[in-house]
């Protein structure tokens, strides 16, 4: 089975931060590969080891420089990695990062399609559907088990309405919660050998996209300003006198968290 | 501006999410549209106009009887094609994020998410949305058209948006359900509603956690009833689960799951840095612990210096009134 992992790169935010009263190094850029990413290729290397023959592959859509952080996924057990490197790719809202991943994958053919789950008020989440729509493949996120059956695989996922069972038949796309598997930590030997897996790097316009169908340019959406949050403020404290449950719930409500 | 409300049924009732999003796209115009797309779906449709919708179109059809987005997809795109609608609005839950971005490709639509405002300015929709856990305000706007948008349900309701503008009769109109073969390729073949909840707490908006400071497993219990009724998961600091009260699988911080929900409940945690490592990328962090030295507080927007057992009982009151209440005025609407 041919599976392909969407990973996307970003900020490592578990480094350190600037400290504004040491003015110790802000270490925001090192790069790391999205933490629920690599739940998607742990279970993809599963499901391969499981088939008996396969591939797992990689696709990233980012700058040059994601390519070190693709080592921590290579050695998960992934066989190697499809970095598509952008000129001009910054600035790519969904329908734009869609026409990217859509193409590399079209390049691929993989059975199976793997997105690692995101929060809803990321923009991945609305990803994996917009990529399924483009391909014409069935969709199924939130996916927290997946086994493969005769006519695809079966799937359950986690809901407001609870757990739904789903079958879907092959190539489709998955969504797969963090759930489904736990990454092992990597060792400095697996790490060190995942450096040897074949990186390819290819570009944007090599996959056929026109300078129009990217970045800015490419994309339905725009930023207009960035600014405060309103309601983010000092920190409040309370001592309970029988009042601090309306004082917490007054809070969660005017952060419009309930 | 001819707007059209996605609205979602969910055992066998519009939900209220889905109402004040209705309420919102009338507040921006007179006349706007609704979609109910379902089995059996058609007696719904009253109740969408009474929370503002100048026009509901029912798709009811077998077809669309599992709660699958790709059938749906199909369905809004041909809507909004025929009728030449400008803009989408959805409420965000886990099926019309799946149908907002699959019709934003097929429509060749923006999308903007996680929405907590939307107004019109000078003719331009403008929306709003916290980024970043909630600590940047993003302003965004659209190219083009159509524009989609998905609307943090939170952040619209539950207080009514006051008389809709609706000119003449609204009226309920059946609508096709044409579904293209390769939607309909996903098969649902059972559902357990009794295994909801069951997130991982790495994919929570928001997480309760208890610690040492709960005294004992029975603690937890409370924690789980908040949890339920803000719709939290469960987390748990290291002492708590090396002791036992709790599953090493909820297990917050370095040594077990990094989270950044939106909101944190930290509950008789003291805050050791094996924690804070775990969850200080929060969107809000709310402390309660008896100790006012507790190292939590120093990095928690509200911190409570009170009695866990006094205090979570009355605010999972307070958030079921809500819910409830939330439930009744939506259900109301007029």
């Amino acid at each position: 089975m041919k599976i392909a992992v969407c990973a996307k790169v970003v900020p490592d935010s578990s480094v350190a931060r600037l400290d504004p009263a040491t003015l110790r190094l802000d270490r925001a850029d090192e790069l790391r590969v999205n933490p629920p990413d690599l739940h998607a290729v742990a279970a993809a290397v599963r499901l391969r080891d499981e088939a008996g023959a396969g591939e797992v592959v990689l696709l990233t859509l980012g700058p040059a420089a994601s390519a070190d952080a693709l080592r921590h996924p290579l050695a998960l057990g992934a066989d190697r990695a499809l970095l598509v490197t952008g000129g001009g790719a910054a600035g790519s809202d969904l329908l734009a990062t869609t026409r990217v991943l859509a193409l590399a994958l079209g390049r691929e053919q993989p059975d199976l399609v793997l997105f690692g789950q995101q929060a809803a008020d990321s923009n991945g989440a609305v990803l994996w559907a917009a990529v399924a729509d483009r391909l014409r493949l069935p969709l199924a996120s939130r996916v927290v088990s997946v086994t493969v059956a005769p006519q695809g695989v079966a799937v359950s996922c986690s809901s407001e309405r609870g757990l739904e069972l789903c079958e879907l038949p092959l190539p489709c796309v998955l969504s797969v919660s963090t759930a489904i598997s736990e990454p092992p930590v990597p060792t400095f030997r697996e790490l060190k050998r995942a450096g040897a897996r074949p990186l390819e790097r290819i570009s944007a316009a090599e996959l056929g996209l026109e300078p129009d169908e990217l970045g800015e340019a490419g994309s339905g959406t725009r930023v207009l300003s960035l600014g405060a949050p309103p309601t983010r403020g000092e920190r409040r404290d309370v001592v309970d006198d029988g009042q601090a449950a309306a004082a917490i719930f007054d809070l969660l409500v005017a952060r419009s968290l309930i | 501006m001819r707007v059209l409300v996605y609205v979602e049924d969910r055992d066998g009732e519009p939900t209220a999410d889905s109402l004040a999003a209705v309420a919102k796209a009338a507040q921006l115009t007179g006349n706007a549209a609704a979609v109910l797309c379902g089995d059996r779906v058609t007696a719904l449709g009253p109740r969408v106009c009474a929370a503002g919708a100048a026009h509901v179109y029912v798709a009811d059809d077998p077809t669309l009887a599992a709660p699958l987005p790709q059938p749906r997809v199909d369905v809004l795109a041909a809507l909004v094609r025929q009728h030449e609608l400008d803009t989408v609005l959805f409420a965000t839950s886990s099926l019309t994020t799946d149908v907002a971005g699959a019709l934003a490709n097929r429509l060749q639509a923006g999308l903007n998410w996680d929405l907590v405002d939307l107004e019109l300015r000078g003719g331009e929709l403008a929306g709003r949305r916290l980024a970043l856990q909630d600590s940047v305000l993003v302003e965004v706007g659209w190219q083009g058209s159509p524009r989609l948008a998905l609307l943090r349900p939170a952040a619209f309701g539950p207080d009514p948006p006051g008389p809709a503008g609706v000119a003449g009769e609204p009226a309920v109109e059946a609508y096709p359900a044409v579904i293209e073969p390769w939607s309909a390729q996903v098969r649902l073949v059972e559902r357990r509603a009794e295994e909801a909840g069951a997130s991982s707490i790495g994919d929570a908006e928001l997480v309760v956690a208890g610690g040492r400071g709960l005294g004992g497993a029975h603690g937890f219990e409370l924690l789980e009833e908040l949890a339920d009724a803000l719709g939290a998961a469960v987390g748990a600091s290291l002492p708590a689960v090396e002791i036992g009260w709790y599953p090493r699988r909820a297990l917050v911080g370095q040594s077990g799951t990094s989270v950044a929900p939106r909101l944190y409940l930290a509950c008789g945690i003291s805050g050791a840095i094996q924690h804070k490592l775990g969850m200080q990328n929060a969107g809000t962090i709310v402390a309660i612990n008896t100790d006012p030295r507790a190292p939590i507080f120093d990095f928690a927007d509200l911190a409570v210096v009170g009695d866990v057992y006094e205090i979570v009982p009355d605010l999972t009151a307070l958030v079921r009134a809500r819910r409830q209440g939330s439930a009744d005025t939506k259900g109301d609407a007029r």
